[in-house]
């Protein structure tokens, strides 16, 4: 970006630098086809979760096995405030008709999925962030495994198994000759990848992001450089979780339902995986790790359908199979690559700097 | 004035003229302990505004529990700390706003951060300046952090990660942080350790600059010529207790302080003390806290 | 009252279980300073073991006898072939590396077994003895109070009585002096692992009989237990573990039997985040352990 406005900096610079993204995401979606443009819709909420977690990770050390249920969070917030506004509309729930009723919907929804995914992301912070260790990534991890039973027990606000409906949001009629359907969707899902990858860079930037960076370098050193190592903690979960929340407020939408058999501990692993494969602390990472969790499995499905194999090891396989390649690959990587595809895209690039000027290539 | 084993503090007189300030820290009978070791035992000692003390003595004596007691770090199981009059804060985040700065054995350098970045954490909070002496908010944290990487003459160095230093950069960029919030009580520990004769020299204007702008120094050393050279005062612990405390020559001079370090009774063979009739080189030892 | 009592007693022999699971923690902690995520996955495929072992030859206890084995050597393996090569000081890379080979053993089970819960078979009678005409415990339950005490304090006689026991607290908790002393730290370390690995085996495979069948992620709910436990003990504290597991073990039967099942792991949560909220601390651990 740098390059081509090289007088502009900082904060401006990010934000039209995100603006930028925006825009070459949306781009991209007229060229591809129905079922891709799903799939990137997809991508751009798992990329909202990871780039939460990659980011805490990366800059605080914290571990969350759970962020798949904040991304549940964010689902059940924009499911609950888009129906709550739709009952209030006129000509009751449904169908979206008005574009104006679409848009107040839409970002009401945002704005809940915001609010319950920051509330939870708070709580879970604060008793997990002030300490040391593993207790952070323990308290997520019971959080993910007892998602299921919260909806049960809050099953008349939460619905249960069955989960809660969101309204469907259909093209706006000013579009609706150029766009399809999936497609817009998608626009939406980037729209809202882009504004948390800018809030996440900011962050990083910021001097919360240095005090942030300061307490995972040295804790004690940043204590007693006045740094409050336990509220920063707490400030950088509750974005990763404000992130996360966004992203499941994005699949409620584009899968109009929210429910929490979509949200398993599974899915909270492969965040991890996601996170740790494109690098931890780089957003760019992320983008690619996300990638990789959402195509490599249907990638894998698409292989072993091919292969025609007995129903019953068909069965078997599927879904294990993915999960399998993506824990060798998480042991792998921590091992071998601790920086991840960032990391090591980043040495290479150091390496060669370093080259001394007489090569000649 | 001189005395051994005792506790009565020894509080300088304020210079005939100038107007009385209170001490810049008063530690009275401090005692710490961990489960049934006692590290510190009714320990008082005081620092007065402008003075530079060291604080000496053998391996395990307990000087790093004094400075982790005046930071918060450890919680006392009795006695007292008083920062400028003021009770100290009992906690260490709470310590640059209160004018004091801390350079630990072991660094604890931020890994991960550049040099410029390093220095900018104190400044982050904003809390610098707001109750120290030389207390004028700085305006921007890049610039102040700067001026103190110019004067600890590591201006070139301003960019690179602080991992690929070498010690005595790390330990200069260290320095350079703790000075970066204009302390009025500056707290260093082990400084001179693991360095040569020019940095060690290069150390010592640094520490009579800083001391010369006002600010109390107290500090941890092992390396006794250096501290000599630049103390007012000199505190000797010993098993968690003081057994001397005076003006260095008089220090030097003691009985007491001689078989302490020297190790005269059988129970303290072998120990790696070191005293004046030792080659006053420095052993960087991690010292038992 | 009579449903209270049996409430009671089922809770001190669950507690039981998440105490002996609790210890695995404890002693992996203390030998590794790693909270092995993985223990529950590895107990796992432990009790899938047993469970072809008892089908095949028809013995339970042939069963718990390779249980305890693949347990052990399974301690051995991911010591040796993984966590050994994880980079130290920093806890973070090896709660990863356990999350990875979490999803490796799963998923290989899952792709060897299939999704079925199989309801494993106790080597007791599981419906409960009647005191006084109140129902109390049952056959099965005394056989878990009883070997869980007993293993428990095998450990304790090991550990504190015993020249094997004073090597590995020594390795744990000062490695370079043990070292200079003569004492074999890697072997420590990995005799460590695998204790731990072999006591989770046996929790796990106590366990599921009591539950609705084996799968391969059957020990979830176990590991988030006995984690609750470690939280309200220590994890750096063996007593802690004990007591814990009978608090927690308690408490969860409760909740079961007055609220259901569907509620329990709410309450596990619930628990687990006041402890952490308001004491942090533990409610017998000694504060160091909690900024380690």
């Amino acid at each position: 970006m740098n390059r081509v406005l090289p007088q502009v900096t900082g904060t401006p610079r990010i934000l039209l630098g995100g603006l930028a993204l925006a825009f070459l995401g949306i781009a991209v979606t007229f060229v591809l086809d129905p079922y891709r443009n799903y799939q990137l819709a997809i991508v751009a909420a798992y990329f909202c979760a990871t780039a939460g977690l990659s980011v805490l990770v990366g800059l605080t050390g914290q571990l969350s096995l759970g962020h798949a249920a904040l991304m549940a969070a964010g689902g059940y917030g924009y499911a609950l405030a888009a129906s709550l506004v739709d009952g209030m509309a006129d000509g009751g729930p449904g169908t979206s008709g008005d574009e104006g009723t679409s848009v107040v919907r839409v970002l009401a929804g945002l704005a809940g999925a915001v609010v319950v995914s920051g509330v939870l992301g708070l709580l879970l912070g604060l008793a997990g962030a002030r300490l040391r260790g593993p207790y952070l990534a323990g308290l997520t991890l019971a959080l993910v495994i007892a998602l299921p039973a919260v909806t049960a027990v809050l099953r008349g606000v939460l619905g249960g198994d069955q989960g809660l409906r969101a309204p469907y949001e259909d093209v706006p009629p000013a579009l609706e000759r150029l766009v399809a359907l999936e497609q817009w969707h998608a626009w939406i899902a980037i729209l809202a990848a882009s504004v948390a990858a800018t809030g996440l860079v900011l962050l990083r930037r910021s001097r919360a992001g240095l005090q942030m960076r300061a307490v995972h370098g040295d804790e004690t050193a940043a204590r007693l450089s006045g740094v409050p190592a336990g509220r920063v903690k707490v400030v950088a979960f509750v974005a990763s979780a404000v992130s996360a929340g966004l992203g499941g407020a994005v699949l409620c939408l584009v899968t109009q339902s929210v429910s929490p058999g979509a949200y398993s501990l599974a899915f909270s692993l492969l965040l991890v995986v996601a996170a740790v494969v494109g690098g931890l602390g780089s957003l760019g990472g992320a983008a690619v790790g996300s990638a990789v969790v959402v195509l490599l499995p249907w990638l894998i499905e698409s292989v072993t359908t091919a292969l025609d194999l007995p129903a019953d090891l068909q069965q078997r396989l599927s879904g294990n199979l993915a999960v399998l390649v993506f824990g060798a690959l998480l042991v792998v990587v921590t091992l071998a690559w601790p920086g991840g595809a960032a990391g090591a895209l980043a040495a290479r690039r150091a390496a060669r700097s370093q080259q001394p000027p007489l090569t000649e290539r | 004035m001189m005395t051994t084993r005792s506790s009565a503090p020894p509080v300088p007189g304020p210079t005939p003229g100038t107007p009385t300030r209170p001490p810049c820290l008063e530690v009275d009978r401090l005692t710490v302990a961990f489960g049934g070791l006692t590290a510190l035992d009714d320990v008082s000692f005081t620092v007065g505004a402008g003075e530079t003390v060291a604080l000496i003595g053998p391996n395990g004596a307990g000087k790093t529990t004094v400075f982790n007691a005046v930071c918060g770090l450890v919680r006392p199981r009795g006695g007292s700390i008083r920062l400028g009059g003021r009770p100290a804060p009992g906690s260490p985040t709470r310590l640059v706003a209160a004018g004091v700065a801390r350079t630990l054995q072991g660094l604890g350098l931020f890994s991960g951060m550049t040099v410029l970045e390093n220095v900018m954490v104190p400044l982050a909070t904003g809390a610098a300046g707001t109750r120290g002496t030389h207390g004028d908010t700085p305006e921007d944290p890049e610039a102040a952090a700067r001026a103190t990487l110019d004067r600890l003459g590591l201006t070139s160095l301003v960019h690179r990660p602080v991992d690929a230093l070498s010690y005595p950069d790390r330990k200069q960029v260290a320095l350079a942080r703790a000075l970066v919030t204009r302390p009025s009580l500056l707290l260093l520990d082990e400084p001179a350790g693991g360095l040569g004769h020019d940095d060690i020299d290069r150390l010592a204007q640094t520490v009579r600059d800083v001391a010369a702008d006002g600010c109390s120094v107290l500090l941890v050393e092992h390396h006794v010529d250096f501290v000599m050279g630049l103390a007012d005062r000199v505190v000797v612990l010993d098993f968690g207790r003081v057994i001397a405390c005076g003006p260095p020559d008089e220090v030097r001079a003691d009985p007491a302080v001689e078989t302490a370090y020297l190790g005269v009774s059988a129970s303290r063979e072998g120990r790696d003390g070191l005293g004046p009739a030792v080659d006053g080189q420095s052993i960087s030892a991690e010292a038992a806290s | 009252m009579d449903r209270l009592v049996f409430l009671l007693a089922t809770g001190v022999a669950r507690g039981a279980v998440f105490a002996l699971f609790a210890l695995s923690l404890v002693i992996v902690w203390r030998a590794a300073r790693v909270v092995n995520f993985a223990q529950g996955a590895m107990a796992v495929v432990a009790v899938f073991v047993a469970f072809g072992v008892t089908a095949a030859t028809g013995s339970y206890w042939l069963g718990l006898g390779s249980a305890l084995l693949t347990g052990a050597v399974l301690g051995v393996v991911v010591e040796r072939g993984v966590m050994n090569h994880v980079p130290a000081g920093n806890p973070l890379p090896g709660m990863i590396v356990a999350i990875g080979l979490v999803m490796v053993l799963q998923s290989g089970l899952g792709m060897l077994f299939g999704p079925q819960h199989r309801p494993m078979a106790a080597p007791f009678d599981e419906r409960p003895f009647q005191v006084g005409g109140v129902p109390v415990l049952s056959p099965y339950d005394v056989f878990v109070l009883v070997v869980a005490v007993v293993v428990m304090g095998v450990l304790a006689l090991l550990f504190t009585r015993t020249s094997l026991g004073l090597q590995l607290r020594a390795s744990a908790f000062a490695p370079e002096v043990s070292r200079l002393l003569g004492v074999r730290v890697p072997r420590m370390l990995t005799i460590g692992w695998v204790l731990s690995s072999a006591v989770a085996a046996l929790a796990a495979l106590l366990l599921v009989p009591t539950e609705l069948g084996l799968n391969a992620h059957s020990a979830d709910m176990l590991f988030v237990h006995a984690f609750t436990v470690a939280v309200v003990g220590g994890l750096d504290s063996p007593v802690g573990a004990l007591l814990g597991g009978l608090v927690v073990g308690v408490l969860m039967t409760l909740v079961t039997g007055y609220l259901g099942a569907t509620v329990a792991p709410v309450a596990v949560l619930v628990l687990l985040a006041t402890v952490l909220l308001v004491r942090p601390a533990g409610i017998f651990a000694a504060i160091e352990a909690r900024q380690a």
